[in-house]
């Protein structure tokens, strides 16, 4: 690899910027992936449950193949949300303090958000089990 | 960007915005944001509608009673058409990453299959459901 364009301190350290420096962007595509397929079918699932009572939704819900689908798509909703939504916050919010108080609470909050969604989907599983 | 806010030395600036003819490229852009900040909010009724169905038929009867009112089904029908749209469009995104389809001619083509398509399985996905009704 030609290191022409490499800082001094790239080179005195030896590292450049790789190892983590791409985890954010690697990730957000990760789960972009992942959300294909989970979205198409957990929009299938919604759709086929949309008119149906009460009894019929939770019993759905419970089967290991759906619980399992939504638990993938929760945590990969939830993972891609954060991401997109650190980027929002440090492209807009320029006062230092006040974007590491955003992204503290957006991030708490997806994680209450996101821990109270695959709950509901465990419980559903094994009451309905 | 902190320290430039601090010594406020009047440097020029890039055209904002508006004086920027609206083109496909930029709208879609800004749209992605906006769907992805929009699917966010989202989330909440998601979230609403999962925990409610956990919790019992009382609170699933709430649920289902303001997702069937005309604000509910408004609001279903824009978190449908945003959900698609970010899906397509991130499709188109994920191919700019591997490389391909930066022609100007290809953006634009691209661009509107994009819409085309959040359009048809927006319209697609309420038709289904509808029809599901009688069953």
């Amino acid at each position: 690899m030609d290191s022409g364009f490499r800082t001094p301190l790239g080179k005195v350290r030896g590292l450049g910027s790789a190892k983590e420096g791409v985890s954010h962007w690697w990730m957000q595509r990760v789960t972009a992936v992942a959300l294909v397929p989970l979205v198409l079918l957990f929009v299938s699932f919604l759709i086929m449950l949309a008119n149906e009572p009460y009894g019929t939704v939770t019993a759905f819900m419970g089967k290991p193949f759906v619980a399992a689908v939504s638990l993938l798509l929760i945590v990969a909703l939830f993972w891609h949300l954060k991401l997109g939504l650190q980027v929002v916050i440090e492209d807009y919010v320029h006062h230092e303090w006040t974007k590491i108080v955003s992204l503290l609470a957006m991030t708490f909050a997806i994680i209450i958000i996101g821990l109270s969604c695959a709950l509901a989907v465990l419980f559903m599983a094994i009451a309905g089990g | 960007m902190a320290s430039a806010q601090k010594t406020n030395v009047q440097r020029p600036l890039s055209p904002h915005l508006q004086i920027y003819k609206p083109q496909i490229t930029s709208f879609m852009s800004i749209m992605h944001r906006a769907t992805g900040c929009a699917l966010g909010v989202g989330t909440l009724l998601f979230a609403w509608w999962l925990v409610a169905a956990a919790s019992g038929p009382a609170a699933y009867a709430q649920v289902h009673g303001f997702m069937g009112s005309i604000l509910g089904r408004l609001i279903l029908l824009g978190f449908t058409f945003a959900l698609f749209f970010h899906l397509c469009n991130g499709i188109r995104h994920l191919f700019w990453d591997a490389g391909r389809g930066f022609e100007l001619k290809t953006v634009t083509v691209t661009g509107v299959a994009v819409l085309i398509s959040a359009s048809v399985l927006t319209v697609a996905s309420w038709c289904l459901a509808y029809s599901m009704r009688g069953m």
